[in-house]
């Protein structure tokens, strides 16, 4: 079965994605690879298609021509919910959060289908397992409290935090779906150089620590970050893909270097 | 009778009526709380469900499982009502589809009156003795008691639900981030049927009892706008707010009644829970109990 995967097997395939909005093409034949364990990047300019390809992956966007296969499976036909349950995972580029509710609560919803109680014995409160159940996410909830440090935040409501709180918040309410694969939208934009230095770790401990062992599609602009994070990275721009490799091969790729006009060194900095 | 009593008299029909505003209200409330959608058709959910209860309780099924019932099928029209008509609509902006609840309440209207006629139809025999309870010195119709009762323990049901399981978190992230909310494993479509579902069947315990009251007919579907101002008044997304916002309108419309009306002849008493709506959003936006959405730039 394709559910015990080793390290560096094939996580997730995208197969020559072809997606277009009217007359816009958005995405025209994008194929990369991610293996498990890794951190893969996307990257590229504004607009090269890095966000549309995320969410075709979730299944927010069904792309017109390409499969997407997740552990082997194709998985092209199912819908946002049900990618989610496969173990797929994912934060957002703009905020969003349930921002009228509590951090606790939030973070309760990425356990949403990990909870067996059905309607009837949620209510009623009498689920043969729901003791156990119970103990088993508070567990869950706290180890990601304090993975993220947000314990002083747990009861605050979400909206009324600061940007890079949110952002926290976010990271953990996709984590609290146990995810297999997650993928990061561009999990540093907006914050300040200690909250980067923060996210970076927190990114870097979900994929490294046995205890959560993820594997991260990350889109960012910022590329020190990318580069020093990254085990592989895809370069897109407008929509087509680039190149593909390690880091240090993308650095001195001569296409992308053409892509970022004007970066001659690809290393933008943010003093 | 003297002002000591009227004033009590007044005070507990209102509370009483109240009971039923609360439990339309109730409905309502589900459904914004899931989609952000106002129901413009819950009015129409009101008089379909009172209808069919109305309809087996007159061949002869007994009231309580009548109304049970007409709580079935309000499940099977709530579930059809999201796959037919909104299913398609998920993701698109929330104005399309309150457009099309507006279309829902015309096209309700028009099957009920299709299916029942216009004729105000009264439950043979009364479902609820006509003599009046005694509690202390107040004397309140058995049906308004019924009626306060029922409310609260439907209350009690849905504050659980959405307090305690699983589904009524989904429920409340669905409303508040759709996008976010099916990208967590939560199914949309079940969401929506669901509050369909039990907005349909609250509406309809409501619309039972209340045809108890003065027979039913197709005006009776005027009652869903009239809980607009308890739904207001407690925040939309508030279920407590539903029920105390249902009290107060109701106690509120008996008072107007019963003070009012001498100084302003002619349906003050319709009128007033409006007027105070207007007033009362003039001071608290989010109602009592709403969300206040706040956004930080």
């Amino acid at each position: 079965m394709a559910e015990t995967m080793k390290e560096g097997d094939e996580l997730l395939k995208v197969e020559n994605i072809h997606m277009s909005f009217g007359k816009v093409a958005a995405l025209s034949g994008v194929s990369f690879k991610v293996r498990k364990g890794e951190i893969h990047s996307i990257i590229g300019p504004n607009g090269a298609g890095k966000t549309v390809m995320m969410n075709c992956i979730n299944g927010l966007y069904r792309p017109q021509r390409g499969n997407i296969i997740y552990k082997g499976q194709k998985i092209n036909h199912l819908k946002p919910y049900q990618r989610a349950k496969l173990g797929i995972s994912r934060t957002f580029q703009k905020i969003e959060l349930f921002s009228g509710m509590t951090v606790l609560d939030n973070i309760r919803l990425g356990r949403h289908i990990h909870m067996k109680t059905g309607i009837l014995s949620g209510a009623l409160y009498v689920g043969k397992t729901s003791r156990e159940e119970i103990e088993h996410r508070a567990y869950i909830e706290e180890e990601i409290i304090d993975l993220l440090e947000i314990e002083s935040i747990r009861d605050k409501i979400v909206g009324m935090l600061p940007y890079g709180l949110q952002k926290r918040v976010e990271l953990g309410r996709a984590l609290a779906l146990d995810p297999e694969l997650l993928i990061l939208d561009e999990p540093l934009a907006g914050l300040n150089l200690e909250e980067v230095e923060d996210m970076a770790r927190f990114i870097l401990d979900v994929n490294e620590e046995e205890r959560w062992r993820v594997t991260c599609i990350l889109v960012e602009h910022d590329m020190g970050v990318v580069m020093d994070l990254s085990d592989s990275v895809t370069v897109l721009n407008f929509g087509e893909m680039i190149a593909d490799g390690t880091p240090e091969e993308i650095q001195s790729n001569p296409e992308v270097i053409k892509a970022y006009l004007g970066a001659e060194d690809l290393y933008v900095s943010r003093a | 009778m003297n002002q000591v009593d009227l004033f009590f008299m007044t005070l507990t029909t209102g509370l009483m009526v109240g009971g039923i505003y609360a439990l339309i209200a109730l409905g309502w409330v589900i459904i914004y709380k899931c989609s952000g959608v106002l129901n413009l058709a819950m009015g129409e959910l009101t008089i379909i469900g009172a209808y069919v209860t109305l309809t087996f309780y007159q061949m002869g099924v007994p009231f309580v499982l009548a109304v049970v019932i007409s709580l079935i099928i309000g499940l099977i029209l709530g579930i059809l009502t999201e796959r037919v008509f909104l299913d398609r609509l998920i993701g698109e902006p929330i104005l399309t589809v309150i457009m099309v609840t507006v279309g829902l309440s015309f096209f309700f209207r028009g099957l009920v009156e299709f299916i029942w006629g216009t004729d105000t139809k009264v439950f043979t025999p009364p479902v609820f003795p006509l003599k009046p309870i005694k509690i202390g010195f107040l004397v309140v119709g058995s049906v308004y008691l019924w009626s306060f009762i029922t409310a609260i323990v439907l209350l009690l049901i849905l504050v659980g639900f959405f307090q305690y399981t699983r589904w009524g978190l989904a429920m409340q992230a669905t409303a508040d981030d759709e996008m976010a909310a099916i990208s967590l494993g939560v199914s949309a479509r079940f969401v929506y049927a669901a509050a369909w579902a039990i907005a349909f069947m609250a509406a309809g315990v409501g619309g039972s009892l209340l045809g108890n009251i003065n027979g039913l007919n197709i005006s009776v579907s005027y009652l869903g706008l009239l809980v607009l101002p308890a739904v207001v008044l407690g925040g939309l997304n508030s279920i407590p707010g539903a029920i105390v916002g249902g009290l107060v309108i109701g106690v509120l419309q008996n008072f107007a009644g019963a003070y009012l009306s001498q100084y302003f002849p002619g349906g003050v008493k319709q009128i007033f829970p409006f007027v105070f709506m207007v007033v009362f959003l003039l001071f608290k936006p989010y109602g009592l109990w709403g969300w206040e959405r706040i956004e930080r730039v």
